[in-house]
């Protein structure tokens, strides 16, 4: 069992929180990762910063930005993961980011050093199942899961295309937009997450405007993960360096509620 | 008129170098669809619709029409008789090709622009789509867009980096009385990249109701061919009117590149003619060496940006840098990605030139000719005192005009240091 679905096989949903690496700095970032681990993540997505992130709101763009200006480079990302995976054998670490980064030196360099930095999963936003070949057969190759989006606008004659291929979890983009805007509705999310478990094994996380420990509760009704990103990169846009204890307490919060709210599922 | 028509070129032969791109929008490793999975099912109906309105006389009749009543094509094919005498007095005897100007600034809205935008729009009504969304950088696509959208009654937004809202005012102005909203960008560096990530953003929470109509012959397929697809009216036109004129095909066709669909526009029903060389010009800013420009061919490596695999300016990280050129409408860190193929194929010659050359190719232009070319089209106006020297003086030179620089006076005037 890889490390990925592990951590879905807990009888409970997942936390997956998403922070970009290198805000505020490289050097504070490991200490950031702790306290998502502290708070009771389950899986952390560590975001790639990308100086043109096209589907990213005004949270995580502004953090992208940070964290380039700080000087986070690729090699600087990956020493970070690497470091993580001494300190924690068993939290699955997913890269998260833009195809350009990711295919500067290559596919098989970037599956490789991913692989070698204990990475367990990629999630490339710009790379649709019609470019697969661009980088999954690398990440394949390298025992790294290709990680794939579905939206509210993958529809049934399109969802085998996106599924094939697909491993470690689908992650359910809960609204047509950005990162950090509006949320869904619930019943939409359930009726979604329904349509992908009927024609999938994998576990289905939902993300996109998830903010609240009451908005996670909710969404771990009817899901296998739950994934927090802008929220928490808000946090640490208002803290800086001392970003780690309320992150850790944060977390905790939405640890909890989704804790709670599985217990009362029917 | 027929000639105008998207459809109407020489037919297409085995090997062909017109083929491209193949069914998944690859010129050979150049293109692709690299955007988010909720713009995929987007990406695949506007294919599909294209292909639908290609086939479709109905389509064709009314782009054919609109073409010629509205925009006013064809454009002119020009001799340019004392831009090529006064560049002969320099050349070796016997030296001295020919020169003709593709009037593309006679266009409606001054530029090549306006003939895509038309195509655009109406593939969007097809699809039946209610609001119209464009990136612009120096404004000129934004004035087409809006111009076309006010010319369907379609609500219109066009996204501008703050910094260009700001060095732009009169387009700015332009797009707003023709009924578009201006959204200035103010993330990132406040140019036309950021802008066109912002409609992207748009896009991606509007798919639903709204069409974006791309400027140039860049993005994810298939835009990079129905763009090219709509601009192949520069190339077709000018095949016919130079036979016409001198009996015989050109010796070397030249246009400016920044995404490249004036290029692309004019090149493209020429690639399978081996005896027509070609050359696009690279906005070099103050020098390759110095790292100020908007070279993406010349100074950049293969990348992923904006939906497409091509030539990028970027760092050894991937992050994407910053392109410096005088001439807004060239200021782009990628370009198209045939164009990044036909570079690799060694069939079109890529070179830089500077803000200082394209400055001198302006003045020249306007003391010459008695035209005001745009600064985009001085770029290629400044490659021929070196070209026509090469070439001999019974050898004709066709170089595209692809816009008029009234916009760029004020660009002018700062860089000769004069207060006007």
């Amino acid at each position: 069992m890889t490390r990925l679905s592990a951590a879905f096989a807990q009888g409970r949903p997942a936390l997956v929180i998403f922070v970009t690496v290198g805000d505020p700095s490289p050097a504070a970032t490991p200490a950031i990762l702790d306290a998502l681990v502290e708070g009771g993540a389950d899986v952390i997505e560590l975001g790639m910063p990308f100086t043109d992130p096209m589907a990213d709101g005004p949270a995580i763009q502004a953090a992208n930005l940070r964290s380039l200006a700080t000087g986070t480079t690729t090699a600087g990302i990956l020493a970070i993961a690497r470091d993580f995976r001494a300190r924690h054998p068993h939290i699955p670490l997913v890269l998260m980011g833009y195809a350009n980064p990711m295919l500067r030196r290559g596919p098989d360099w970037f599956a490789a050093a991913a692989r070698d930095a204990g990475i367990d999963g990629v999630i490339c936003v710009d790379v649709p199942p019609e470019e697969d070949d661009a980088l999954g057969p690398a990440l394949r190759a390298a025992g790294i899961d290709p990680i794939r989006l579905a939206t509210p606008t993958t529809d049934a004659a399109r969802l085998p295309a996106v599924l094939e291929g697909a491993s470690g979890f689908i992650y359910y983009v809960s609204v047509a937009g950005i990162t950090g805007k509006q949320q869904a509705a619930q019943a939409s999310v359930a009726e979604a997450v329904g349509r992908l478990k009927a024609a999938t094994d994998l576990p289905v996380a939902v993300g996109f405007g998830i903010r609240t420990p009451e908005q996670a509760a909710a969404i771990a009704r009817v899901a296998d993960g739950v994934v927090v990103g802008s929220a928490i990169v808000d946090l640490i846009a208002r803290h800086g360096e001392d970003a780690p204890g309320p992150v850790r307490a944060y977390v905790a919060d939405l640890a909890a509620a989704i804790r709670a709210a599985h217990k009362e599922r029917p | 008129m027929t000639a105008n028509s998207f459809r109407t070129q020489p037919p297409a032969r085995a090997n062909s170098l017109r083929q491209q791109p193949d069914s998944r929008g690859h010129f050979g490793t150049f293109g692709g669809r690299y955007v988010a999975e909720t713009l995929m099912p987007l990406i695949l109906d506007l294919e599909r619709e294209y292909r639908a309105a290609k086939a479709d006389p109905a389509f064709q009749a009314e782009f054919d029409d609109l073409l010629e009543h509205y925009v006013g094509r064809p454009s002119p094919l020009y001799y340019a008789e004392r831009l090529t005498e006064t560049l002969r007095k320099d050349a070796p005897a016997g030296h001295g090709a020919k020169i003709y100007f593709k009037r593309e600034e006679l266009n409606h809205t001054g530029a090549h622009k306006i003939n895509n935008c038309i195509g655009q729009i109406l593939l969007a009504r097809r699809m039946g789509k209610t609001r119209i969304i464009a990136e612009t950088g120096a404004g000129q696509h934004g004035v087409a867009t809006a111009t076309v959208a006010a010319r369907f009654g379609l609500p219109c937004t066009i996204f501008m980096g703050a910094k260009d809202v700001e060095r732009q005012k009169p387009n700015v102005f332009r797009m707003k009385l023709l009924g578009a909203e201006v959204q200035p960008v103010t993330s990132g560096a406040q140019t036309l990249k950021d802008a066109m990530n912002e409609a992207l953003r748009d896009w991606v929470a509007t798919v639903h109701d709204t069409f974006y109509i791309i400027g140039t012959a860049a993005g994810p397929h298939p835009y990079p061919e129905l763009v090219r697809d709509f601009q192949s009216v520069i190339g077709t036109e000018t095949r016919a009117q130079i036979l016409k004129a001198e009996g015989r095909l050109p010796d070397l066709l030249v246009a400016a590149v920044g995404g490249g669909s004036n290029a692309i526009g004019l090149f493209h029903p020429f690639l399978d003619d081996a005896a027509v060389a070609m050359l696009g010009i690279e906005a070099a800013g103050r020098g390759i060496a110095t790292g100020e420009h908007a070279a993406s061919l010349n100074g950049g490596v293969p990348g992923v940006l904006h939906g497409n695999r091509t030539y990028l300016l970027q760092d050894e990280d991937g992050q994407i840098a910053e392109a410096h050129s005088i001439s807004a409408g060239l200021d782009y860190p990628g370009i198209g990605p045939e164009h990044s193929w036909l570079y690799e194929s060694g069939r079109v010659d890529y070179i830089p030139i500077t803000d200082a050359e394209a400055l001198d190719a302006f003045q020249l232009c306007c003391r010459t000719e008695g035209i005001i070319p745009a600064l985009e089209s001085s770029h290629a106006l400044a490659a021929l005192p070196a070209k026509a020297r090469e070439y001999r003086d019974d050898q004709i030179i066709v170089v595209n005009v692809s816009g008029r620089g009234d916009k760029d006076i004020f660009t002018v005037a700062d860089a000769l240091g004069v207060a006007i």
